[in-house]
């Protein structure tokens, strides 16, 4: 089934991108990320221009995380307050992103430090989150119980200045923690083109320290306003947002959402981050491929 | 009105006597570009005529030249800097064309020397870019063969050297295939018959590319509206994501 996209200017066949879609789907469906992450790199090996896979890429993870944040809404998982801080923070983060697309793209090292980011922050995390699944998991083999983990946030929390009461995560700490990790997380998803699930999870049990209950959702829609102003910072300043693309990629994603979250009940949840990791780790090594052996191209092309 | 048409006829009949008229013609003066659009083939044909109006005796050879909108371009090389792969040296070319493709019916090498292969742009290693900058040859040539391979990588610069095919002396065609990632704009096909080294006869044909119905009017809301553009994908994404949740609520 051979698709034109408008934007991008070439023809894709559109089972695969369908496909695709679903493929992310299904893993935002069991992990709870947006799958960005998956679906800029393999679009951008399609063929499809960087900037409008990264642009259209943030479209779909719109889509992906509306039916995820209705899901965890109906059972109180999601903590507005929070989540409207970090949206606060991610908004901010966007425009800060924007700007520095645009400065690496003058300089012509925009590529480089799309990579580089990849490879930093998909080790990072893919090690930490591997580690901490195969500890998991033996220790389950043996027999032995973990020992729940203390919550408690960073020490660095703490030293912020004014402190907010946030109910459903279950803390008392600076609203500026919260609004700096939402800034962060929104100059990577306009950098990166992704929705930023994958950092913006284990940030919040580890650094802010919130219950796991509401950590999921919260970040689902964070994710959500954030790929909404995203979108629209790209429709505004690349004009690169494939519609045709875009759309292919959400009848994908949309369903396998659903699929992954039905398979989600089935499988070991430690079992789902190995394997979550071993993706990611997969991804980063090949960006590292990229990025110290031999790239993909030695040329590139930007019209003046 | 008739002294013009007897200066005409004049100099046809006086300078045109040994040169041989070359009428070309195009399979398709426009190419839509609409849904499901993989790419399309050109065909270039026409017919060599010696002006006396019988066959053309001689041999002749024929290349034809494909040309897509130029456009000012920067070419950006990586080189390992500290173990890693970054953009180091880049050239600007002012006029580096979308689209590029060459058919001759023997290889160019054989039908005329370098130099004027080099004028009529007969091949890829003959387009004429414009560097702009400080020009040291041997890295041109270098960021030049690098923008070569990229786009013939991509489809977009293409080298038949048997591509043309002649008839009885009088008719030529050659097939040039338009990938789907072609830029829309006018394109010029350029046919020169060739003879004894040198270029004895040239016309032009365009073809205009060119979006139209959905996929028209996508590229344009996206760039007239950007901001309704913008928020027409948002509602799509939240829609479907909406939707497929109650579906398979259902289910």
């Amino acid at each position: 089934m051979d698709v034109y996209l408008p934007i991008a200017n070439l023809s894709v066949n559109g089972l695969v991108i369908v496909l695709l879609g679903a493929l992310t789907g299904v893993l935002s469906g069991l992990f709870g990320v947006g799958g960005g992450f998956l679906t800029t790199p393999l679009l951008i090996f399609y063929g499809v221009p960087p900037t409008v896979a990264a642009a259209s890429a943030s479209t779909q993870v719109t889509g992906a995380s509306v039916s995820g944040v209705l899901a965890h809404n109906r059972r109180g998982g999601v903590d507005y307050r929070m989540g409207a801080v970090t949206i606060a923070g991610g908004m901010i983060g966007s425009g800060i992103g924007a700007l520095l697309f645009r400065f690496f793209q003058s300089i012509g090292q925009i590529d480089t430090v799309i990579s580089i980011l990849y490879v930093v922050m998909l080790g990072a995390i893919g090690t930490l989150m591997a580690r901490e699944a195969w500890g998991t998991l033996r220790a389950d083999k043996k027999g032995e119980r973990p020992r729940a983990a203390k919550r408690r946030h960073h020490p660095l929390v703490a030293a912020l200045p004014g402190r907010w009461r946030f109910y459903r995560s279950g803390l008392y700490i600076s609203p500026l923690a919260p609004l700096i990790l939402g800034a962060l997380v929104g100059i990577l998803t306009m950098l990166m083109g992704v929705g930023g699930g994958f950092m913006l999870v284990p940030a919040m049990l580890y650094i802010l320290g919130m219950s796991a209950g509401v950590v999921v959702g919260t970040s689902l829609f964070n994710i959500l306003f954030v790929t909404m102003v995203t979108t629209m910072m790209h429709a505004l300043t690349t004009k690169a947002v494939d519609l045709v693309l875009a759309a292919l990629l959400l009848l994908g994603s949309v369903s396998g959402a659903q699929i992954g979250t039905q398979m989600a009940q089935k499988v070991k949840p430690e079992m789902l981050r190995l394997i979550l990791a071993v993706i990611v780790l997969l991804i980063a090594l090949r960006m590292l491929w990229g990025l110290g052996v031999r790239p993909d191209e030695i040329y590139t092309v930007t019209p003046l | 009105m008739i002294r013009i048409a007897l200066l005409l006829l004049a100099f046809f009949a006086l300078t045109g006597a040994r040169d041989p008229i070359l009428v070309p013609e195009v399979s398709q003066h426009e190419v839509k570009v609409r849904q499901g659009f993989t790419g399309t083939e050109l065909l270039l044909f026409g017919a060599i005529l010696d002006p006396a109006g019988t066959r053309a005796a001689r041999g002749y050879d024929v290349v034809v030249v494909l040309k897509g909108p130029s456009e000012p371009i920067r070419l950006r090389e990586k080189s390992k800097i500290g173990g890693m792969w970054l953009n180091a040296a880049s050239t600007d070319f002012r006029s580096a064309p979308s689209f590029f493709a060459v058919a001759a019916s023997r290889p160019v090498k054989d039908i005329v020397d370098e130099r004027t292969a080099a004028i009529y742009e007969f091949g890829t290693d003959f387009i004429q870019l414009s560097p702009t900058g400080e020009i040291d040859p041997a890295e041109q040539a270098r960021f030049t063969s690098g923008l070569v391979d990229l786009k013939r990588r991509q489809g977009l610069y293409e080298e038949d050297m048997h591509g043309v095919k002649i008839s009885g002396q009088v008719l030529y065609q050659a097939r040039i295939a338009l990938p789907s990632n072609v830029q829309t704009g006018t394109y010029t096909a350029e046919t020169f018959a060739v003879t004894n080294g040198r270029v004895v006869a040239s016309a032009i044909a365009e073809v205009e590319v060119k979006k139209v119905g959905f996929e028209r009017f996508v590229e344009v809301f996206a760039q007239r509206q950007a901001f309704f553009y913008g928020l027409l994908a948002v509602s799509l994404s939240i829609a479907m994501g909406w939707m497929a949740g109650r579906l398979f609520a259902l289910i």
